[in-house]
């Protein structure tokens, strides 16, 4: 088991190291030269020429890297060009804000998504499974954005129940966080939801025709307990995974969700960081979504070998 | 012997019309190209439809609610919603379209070089191309879209290149599957180059997962192009695209909630339609199905 998560985390370094090359590279592909941005409106060349020489802007790319990965690996991800404050603390600031809206929108999708995907199996063919198909169809093709927007214009705009925007610390006010949180969540975990239902449903399906299902059903068990018992612990497994998975997605899934919301979150970070021309912070942002992409790859791939005994005893 | 070709032309027809017979026969299939076909056909004949110029404004008329004169309303600056609609779906037609022809003329030939050639071409290949995708699709685009600059051909390329890698993955998989195959085996036995292969054994028999799989992502890169658009990373103002409408939209929602309503329902319509095809054209080339 220890050995299987070594491997797992050696296999992950050289992706890491890639990606790491990969948001380097970005930082020299956007345009404009940060050096001068940061030089102000006189541009005097002499500070120009010492800003050059203080970040290294006149060394050999390759150089320029390795400095560059080496301030990485010790937490320094530089500094945002707008607010003055080191990128991770900004990143760190803001990422609670968008792990809470994640973990609510994960909530609602595995309220709404597996349990529908069971129904949608077990009563396969039938207008519950048409209807359950319809509605995860829809969830995958609905813009979140415009789903956003549309909430807004009922529950906001229209009947006034709950705030268009803003956000509370879950901290600091429960109530008024749970308040500003649940359509966004909602907007976020709809497709989600859809994946879970259908993966859950072709998972469930698989089962439901195996011999020891079969077996269950002639030793005249009920069909609720054969489905949840016998039937869904053993479709859920993939199912665990997939969750895992898509709780990285979930990260990028927020970018739109935290705009239309005006949530100030990570996504929110990376689209003003993108219109402000602030590079580091959007390196750092593309960096810790994928390292956490990567963190949630292995994390499933634990969880599942936790989950499935018969993989423990093969290793 | 007439006879004989025609039967054995027969017997070689039959898998693709097999396959054209069960995604006719597929309702939801049907539905959803109808859809698209509809659509195609509005973008493609927007410019001799009797609607309104997309770009004309009229001040006298801002904000307008859907009436006979303007079926759809008007917008903040009094462009007619219903053109700007139909303008709008060339936009995001053409951008799920291009992006995804891009990422399959990158991906294919990438995913075939690995999984054929195997050994260190594939692990570089298949390392670059992980490393890819663990950064997530949109965040990718987006950060890809403010390096090319915001207009619609930068968007389509942005979406285009972050799709690369999911073609890379799928093709070396399926090649994977394949060249291990008699008749792969047979090709390189009667003294065969590795291109033609490639190009007359192997590709063939891993078309139909892209084929099916590009027709998905035509729906995520619709999507996709909408949210640049919406951020203001797509399709530049005046021109009309959906995503740009939206972003507008949602200043004036209880003002002209008419503003937001369409062009959201267009994505949705259209992504839907793609995805319908999609499953239709998974279910119909599936072996297993017969």
């Amino acid at each position: 088991m220890l050995l299987f998560i070594l491997r797992r985390i050696l296999i992950a370094i050289p992706t890491l190291i890639l990606v790491s090359m990969f948001v380097f590279a970005l930082q020299k592909l956007l345009p404009g030269d940060p050096i001068l941005v940061m030089a102000g409106e006189d541009r005097d060349p002499e500070v120009i020429a010492m800003l050059r020489d203080r970040y290294r802007m006149n060394e050999p790319i390759v150089m320029q890297y390795f400095y560059w990965a080496a301030d990485v690996l010790r937490g320094d991800l530089g500094t945002s060009l707008r607010t003055n404050e080191p990128v991770l603390s900004l990143i760190a600031s803001k990422l609670p804000v968008t792990i809470q809206l994640a973990i609510m929108s994960m909530l609602f999708a595995i309220l709404i998504g597996i349990p529908a995907g069971i129904l949608s199996a077990a009563r396969k063919g039938t207008w519950v499974d048409w209807l359950a198909n319809l509605i995860a169809l829809s969830g995958l093709s609905i813009p979140n954005f415009w789903l956003g927007i549309m909430l807004i214009l009922l529950v906001s705009v229209n009947l006034g129940w709950l705030p268009a925007s803003g956000y509370e610390s879950l901290f600091v006010d429960p109530w008024k966080s749970l308040q500003t949180m649940i359509m966004p969540a909602f907007v976020l975990g709809t497709a989600l939801a859809a994946t879970l239902m259908r993966h859950t449903r072709s998972a469930m399906l698989g089962v439901l025709q195996a011999d020891y299902v079969r077996t269950a059903r002639a030793k005249g068990l009920r069909g609720r307990i054969v489905i949840l018992k016998h039937a869904f612990r053993n479709a859920v497994l993939p199912v665990v995974t997939l969750t895992a998975l898509l709780f990285g997605e979930l990260l990028a899934g927020a970018v739109l969700t935290e705009q239309i919301f005006t949530i100030p979150g990570f996504g929110k970070l990376i689209v003003d960081a993108v219109f402000n021309r602030d590079y580091a912070v959007v390196q750092g942002v593309v960096l810790c979504t994928a390292v956490g992409f990567i963190l949630m790859n292995l994390i499933a791939d634990v969880l599942y070998l936790i989950l499935n005994p018969r993989l423990r005893t093969a290793q | 012997m007439t006879a004989i070709t025609d039967a054995s032309a027969n017997i070689a027809a039959k898998p693709q019309s097999r396959t054209w017979l069960k995604l006719r026969r597929n309702k939801s299939a049907m539905v959803g190209a109808s859809v698209v076909l509809l659509f195609v056909a509005l973008a493609l004949l927007a410019p001799v439809l009797p609607i309104a110029d997309p770009r004309a404004t009229d001040w006298g008329a801002i904000r307008q609610a859907p009436s006979a004169a303007a079926w759809l309303g008007t917008d903040e600056i009094g462009r007619d919603v219903l053109s700007r609609m139909i303008w709008g779906a060339r936009a995001s037609l053409l951008a799920g379209v291009v992006s995804v022809l891009i990422a399959v003329a990158i991906g294919v030939p990438f995913g075939l070089i690995a999984g054929y050639f195997g050994g260190w071409t594939d692990s570089i290949i298949s390392r670059v191309t992980e490393a890819l995708l663990a950064m997530p699709f949109l965040i990718m685009a987006i950060a890809l879209a403010a390096f090319l600059g915001p207009s619609l051909t930068n968007a389509m390329i942005a979406i285009g290149l972050s799709a690369v890698p999911i073609f890379v993955r799928l093709t070396r998989g399926q090649v994977l599957a394949v060249k291990t195959e008699d008749y792969v085996e047979g090709a390189r036995a009667i003294g065969l180059g590795h291109i033609p292969i490639m190009m007359r054994y192997i590709l063939p028999n891993v078309f139909p997962p892209i084929l099916v799989q590009a027709t998905l992502t035509i729906a995520t890169a619709i999507i996709a192009e909408a949210a640049l658009s919406f951020l203001g990373l797509g399709q530049q103002p005046p021109a009309p695209s959906w995503g740009s409408m939206l972003n507008t939209a949602k200043n004036f929602l209880s003002q002209a909630p008419w503003m937001a309503i369409w062009p959201g329902a267009g994505i949705f319509l259209v992504v839907m339609g793609f995805n319908l095809i999609g499953d239709g054209l998974r279910d119909a080339l599936d072996p297993r199905e017969n």
